[in-house]
């Protein structure tokens, strides 16, 4: 699959990438193809000019490629879930969202496109992302269905907090500037359900993607010798980011089971004040208002734990997911540098053979046998020897490579993990202190009618 | 209606007033209404000491005492400050002194005491207390077996917070009585005021024990009045439902309180994570640590927060019990009627059979008539002698209706003038409640509208 209309840089499989080397805050645009066979383990594509032509800059320019400076002007790309609607099939019953896409982008047909993408869709489009690059940290997922709150699949809640997630998760990928430009998103985003379909059998598939795990499964036991400090570092505080994170979410859950255990009580309240007015002559008033103010704080406390639920929790699941994304994408830039340290030692090992190999043959054969023989051996072992050269060649320009994305998307990652934070935890802040704020209006209107009233009265009482 | 002096405009203070100071202006607002007694001295409840001793039967214990202060309101020497008398009293002597005001003056609400004894609970219980609030009067907060739990259950008589507790409730108990326009020119009161001994005797020698009880026996039983007094009846029935609805509502607002406890506390656990949380962080760290600590501040206030709702429930159980000495009242006046009827009842048989003998018909069936009949009659002589003492009973008889009467009519003035001023100032002190519970729910919500736009300083921070 090829011919898409990149501008300023790759042709469709040609080698000669015109990749521009002072780049800082632009975004690279690759030929996905490209992509695919680099990182791909299918070793079918071997036209290994062009991938060491569109390699010929060092991975280290690759580094600014990935800088980018966060312009909110130069957002060109704007997108939109909403609108969940179920279909009956036959066979199922599933639900679709609609996704809106607004864009500039020259690569794009039109400026504006509507399309209507499931679960599985983007469930799909992630694995794509993940599959082409593998040390990049792709947004999580809302999950599949939540067990643990027996939440069905077509609550409308659940609904509304997975079109929320699936939304950010769009964002996410937009706002990147690899993802961004993917040939997959692009056709996400733009393609009619049947075209989506027909690409989506294209390609490396599920089997590809199991095998790449059994593979990973296997290569992480090899385990990494030299790893770098760096990722040593990121591992560990990924250890611990994603323990507080667990625990933030553990601690507002609970929150909001107690809030939940509180509004059930404080419900009873009203009620009661209210049937003590019927008691009551001249407490008959004041009793009612203050069943009246009772129930209003109850109203808000309502739905101050539904906002709990629907915008802090949401945030903090998916953190906790992120957390579990950065340790697989730790893990595989491992098998990276694993693989290229079993290759470096296989190839030691060959050149090493063929030295004592050489060293023997000569001085017993020379005087005893032909040379053929003896230099077809040699002939093949070079040859051997050169295609383990290549080979580990791909390797450290694939971890490298791995090395500097993973690098560049971390430092990006943090950036926005820290946005995503403090404005959940700011609006949250913002959420209580309004949720106080009804209340107390509640309150002091209570104490402004007994006011009024108690200077009426006040008059009436004087003898 | 006693006079009583000035006027009795609520004194709604501005939203700032903690409700422990909203009390002290209810105290005002008693004293500002003045009786003549208050207008002579300060009275205080001024401390608690454990003491130990032997009681009645000669065994070891440990009781508690409390010192009553008062101070003459001498207007002419403002600047110094006049001598203080003090004594010391137990519970068992208010106790005592209440039962007095009780049988001496029927017709009066007589001001409640504070709880007797806390109801021992369970740790674990996990219902509210269900022993009856009429009898065991208890501070019963139900507890979880989260490690979040408010409980302000004392488990005994000598648990400081209780004693304290009480030690304001007796206070209140002095206050009331002065500030009652029958009760507090009681001599037998101000002795038990003024007199730390000799005060018993004085007041066992007004004999009012045995009043009191023939008065509990009476009461006890079971009877049926003729034609019961619609107010009365109406006043004993609002009495029975406003006792069951504060019951309620203190048990509910007991539960809510513990559940509010835990919401509070939880968030303590953000404090500890977001601080844990900034270690591993470099440019988040600073806000998150001191975002954590907002936190905390946050758990801590609960405590304040149900400290004050404390005063509030104490306000209503006042109230609870006032509700059982208005019962009681109504109760009385059963009583009192029923002995009146009694005595008509009485009068007008013995009017029949004085009407039976004189005539010599036998209007109505009785054994006498039916032996009479059978034996035959009595000499004239024999119904001469039982005439005179028909009569003479019968003198006695209207008498004893006139008394009663006259008892009855007294006791249903006196008694509706004092139901009447106790609606008043139930009115006035329940809605002074209510004003000092919106007072502290908005106290509540300005912390946290502080608390929460200083952590959201702090987040923005981060």
């Amino acid at each position: 699959m090829s011919g898409s209309v990149v501008d300023n840089t790759v042709s469709s499989g040609n080698s000669s990438a015109a990749i521009p080397t002072d780049v800082s805050g632009q975004i690279l645009d690759l030929d996905e193809d490209d992509d695919l066979e680099v990182f791909s383990k299918d070793t079918t594509l071997t036209d290994g000019s062009s991938f060491n032509a569109s390699m010929q800059t060092s991975p280290a320019s690759m580094i600014n490629q990935y800088k980018f400076e966060e312009d909110a002007d130069t957002k060109d790309i704007f997108v939109t879930v909403d609108n969940p609607e179920s279909h009956v099939t036959a066979i199922e019953t599933y639900i679709t969202y609609r996704v809106m896409t607004k864009t500039t982008r020259s690569e794009f047909d039109s400026s504006e496109f509507e399309v209507r993408r499931r679960y599985q869709d983007f469930l799909w489009l992630k694995g794509r992302l993940e599959e082409a690059h593998p040390t990049l940290i792709v947004h999580p997922l809302p999950e599949k269905f939540v067990v643990k709150g027996m939440v069905e699949r077509f609550n409308e809640d659940f609904i509304e907090t997975r079109r929320r997630a699936l939304h950010r998760f769009l964002n996410k990928i937009a706002e990147h500037p690899i993802f961004s430009s993917s040939e997959d998103f692009k056709i996400f985003l733009t393609a009619a359900s049947g075209e989506l379909t027909s690409h989506k059998k294209q390609g490396p598939g599920f089997l590809s993607r199991m095998g790449d795990t059994v593979k990973a499964v296997a290569a992480a036991v090899r385990g990494v010798r030299n790893r770098p400090q760096e990722f040593t570092e990121m591992q560990e505080y990924v250890e611990a980011f994603s323990q507080k994170i667990i625990s933030l979410d553990k601690v507002t859950q609970r929150i909001v089971r107690e809030q939940k255990e509180y509004l059930e009580e404080l419900k009873e309240c009203g009620p009661t004040y209210a049937l003590w007015s019927q008691s009551e002559e001249e407490l008959a008033e004041p009793l009612k208002n203050v069943a009246g103010c009772v129930d209003r704080c109850c109203k808000e406390t309502e739905e101050q734990v539904k906002n709990l639920s629907d915008h802090l929790i949401p945030v903090l699941h998916e953190y906790v997911l992120c957390a579990d994304t950065l340790k697989a994408v730790l893990r595989r830039r491992d098998n990276i540098q694993a693989d290229f340290e079993a290759k470096t030692e296989a190839l030691a090992t060959k050149k090493a053979n063929r030295d004592t190999e050489s060293k023997v043959l000569s001085l017993a054969w020379a005087s005893l046998v032909g040379r053929s023989p003896e230099e077809v051996k040699q002939q093949k072992l070079k040859g051997e020897i050169k295609e383990m050269r290549d080979d580990l060649d791909k390797a450290e320009d694939r971890l490298e490579w791995a090395n500097n994305a993973l690098k560049s998307d971390w430092t990006r990652w943090q950036k926005v993990m820290r946005t995503d934070l403090r404005s959940a935890f700011v609006d949250t802040a913002e959420r209580n202190v309004s949720y106080y704020e009804k209340c107390l209006a509640v309150w002091e209107s209570f104490l402004h009618s007994q006011r009024t009233d108690a200077e009426g009265n006040g008059k009436v009482d004087f003898s | 209606m006693a006079d009583s002096g000035s006027e009795a405009i609520a004194v709604i203070g501005n939203t700032d007033l903690t409700p422990s100071e909203s009390e002290n202006n209810l105290k005002n607002t008693m004293v500002e209404k003045g009786t003549s007694l208050l207008k002579k001295m300060e009275i205080s409840v001024a401390e608690a000491e454990k003491r130990t001793g032997k009681n009645a039967v000669n065994m070891q214990e440990t009781y508690t005492v409390y010192l009553i202060e008062t101070r003459p309101v001498d207007a002419a020497s403002e600047g110094t400050n006049p001598a203080l008398d003090s004594l010391w009293r137990r519970y068992s002597e208010f106790e005592l002194l209440r039962n007095y005001l009780l049988v001496t003056y029927p017709f009066a609400v007589v001001p409640p005491l504070p709880e007797k004894r806390v109801c021992k609970q369970d740790a674990l219980v996990t219902t509210a207390c269900k022993c009856d609030l009429n009898s065991c009067t208890v501070t019963s907060y139900f507890l979880q077996q989260a490690e979040f739990v408010w409980h302000k259950l004392s488990a005994d008589n000598m648990d400081p917070d209780f004693v304290e507790r009480r030690r304001v409730g007796l206070e209140n108990f002095l206050l009331r009585v002065a500030s009652h326009p029958v009760l507090s020119s009681d001599k037998i009161f101000y002795l038990f005021l003024t007199e730390e001994n000799g005060w018993k005797e004085t007041m066992f020698e007004t004999g009012f024990q045995a009043k009191a009880d023939s008065r509990l026996k009476a009461l006890n039983a079971t009877f049926r009045v003729k034609n019961p007094d619609k107010r009365f009846a109406e006043m004993k029935h609002y009495g029975d439902e406003l006792q069951s609805v504060i019951s309620q509502l203190l048990r509910v607002r007991a539960r809510a309180a513990d559940r509010l406890y835990g919401v509070y506390k939880v968030h303590g656990n953000y404090g500890r994570v977001f601080s844990e949380w900034s270690a591993i962080e470099k440019e988040m760290g600073d806000g998150l640590q001191s975002a954590g600590h907002h936190m905390d501040a946050y758990a801590a206030s609960v405590d304040d927060i149900l400290e004050e709702e404390e005063h509030y429930a104490d306000q209503l159980k006042e109230y609870l019990f006032y509700a059982d000495a208005l019962r009681t009242v109504c109760r009385k006046h059963e009583l009192t009627q029923y002995e009146l009827e009694m005595a008509v009842q009485d009068l007008t048989s013995k009017k029949q059979q004085r009407e039976e003998l004189a005539t010599g018909t036998i209007r109505t069936f009785s054994l006498k008539g039916m032996t009479s009949k059978l034996f035959g009659q009595e000499t004239p002589e024999q119904r001469e002698a039982k005439l005179k003492m028909l009569e003479t009973q019968i003198e006695e008889g209207e008498e004893q209706v006139k008394e009663r009467n006259a008892e009855c009519d007294e006791f249903v003035k006196s008694a509706w003038v004092d139901i009447e001023r106790f609606k008043e100032q139930k009115d006035h002190d329940l809605r002074e409640s209510l004003i000092s519970y919106a007072i502290m729910q908005i106290s509540m919500c300005k912390k946290g509208i502080q608390v929460w736009n200083n952590a959201k300083e702090c987040f923005n921070k981060m």
